[in-house]
């Protein structure tokens, strides 16, 4: 590949980057867990929707918006020099889900956050991951006020795949952020595994 | 005229536009309309990490590129950076943003990254280095 340096065989130059996916319904925190753990400032990237570009060039559009942007807040962890992680905060309205997809190409997994008060809220995102077979953790964000369920109660109320963990954060805290992360790479290696034994049996 | 639009009560189709509007230069005419990046089954990933080739002299003679492409050149100058960086930093849709890479990767003025295949994905030693490395933050 064009990016690959032969001066350096020990793959300093070849930079790795990962992405995790942070889902859940509308107002869950979703960009409060991007900046808390994220070294920059969360940034927002911006998609055009347009139908397969066949609108854009339209000149009556400007009456009538014709696109749409989709703005996605992602934020980066440098792990070291070369190997860095992205968060990507994924549209919360059903009908982007396309974007989904091209999001979670390559993802090494997701993040879904969960509100107790609205546990329903994230049912289409834990569908969408185990549908594809994309590690994911199910964080339930603590909200001050609300009632406190057990981890397991949330993994019973979301009828959860056995094994998928279930993890009690605050998502304003770096900390509970990175724990979070923790059990999901823990997880998402504990996978790659099980589905590499799968494939030489 | 500009002085009356703020206070006036407006008329259908006699205020000017204002952001709601959208921006005034359609986003795809930085790329002359093009949607697609050119060279074919190059496909940009949102982390695909975008390198300049430190030997490629300066971009003031090249009269192939845009302001765009030069501002994308330059914010890649200092560091290495992803395609949503990029599309952040630049301040352009992702969609506009792949289309310059594209060309920038025809001219031979970047390198980019494949992003990982999925069924790759992850190596074993890279995890651990990563959880470490969350543990250390």
């Amino acid at each position: 590949m064009v990016s690959e340096h032969f001066d350096a065989p020990d793959g300093e130059t070849a930079a790795l980057a990962l992405k995790v996916l942070v889902a859940g319904g509308f107002g869950v925190g979703k960009t409060t867990l991007v900046g808390a753990v994220s070294e920059i400032r969360p940034l927002r990237t911006e998609e055009l929707l347009s139908q397969a570009g066949q609108l854009v060039d339209d000149t009556d559009g400007v009456n009538h918006k014709v696109t749409t942007t989709v703005a996605m807040d992602f934020g980066r962890i440098t792990i070291r020099s070369g190997l860095s992680l992205y968060l990507f905060g994924t549209p919360g309205q059903d009908r982007f889900w396309f974007l989904w997809d091209e999001l979670s190409q390559g993802a090494l997994g997701a993040v879904v956050l969960a509100d107790t008060r609205r546990l329903e809220d994230c049912f289409p995102a834990v569908d969408y991951f185990e549908h594809r077979h994309i590690p994911f953790v199910v964080a339930v964000n603590c909200f001050p006020g609300a009632r406190t369920y057990g981890a397991d109660d949330v993994s019973r109320a979301l009828d959860l795949d056995r094994g998928t963990p279930v993890v009690l954060c605050d998502a304003r805290e770096r900390d509970s952020g990175k724990e979070v992360l923790i059990r999901l790479v823990e997880y998402a290696g504990r996978m790659h595994a099980a589905r590499l034994l799968d494939s030489v049996s | 005229m500009t002085d009356d639009f703020m206070g006036a009560p407006q008329e259908p189709g006699s205020q000017w536009y204002d952001h709601e509007a959208g921006p005034l230069v359609r986003p795809y005419a930085m790329t002359g309309g093009r949607t697609k990046p050119g060279p074919a089954g190059v496909r940009f990933d949102l982390i695909s990490l975008v390198t300049i080739d430190p030997g490629v002299p300066g971009t003031d003679d090249d009269t192939a590129l845009g302001p765009e492409h030069r501002l994308l050149i330059e914010l890649c100058r200092t560091e290495t950076q992803s395609v949503a960086e990029l599309a952040a930093g630049a301040d352009l849709p992702v969609g506009v943003v792949r289309v310059l890479l594209g060309d920038l990767l025809e001219l031979g003025r970047v390198t980019v990254s494949r992003p990982v295949p999925p069924a790759q994905l992850p190596d074993e030693r890279i995890l651990r280095e990563v959880i470490a490395g969350l543990r250390a933050l």
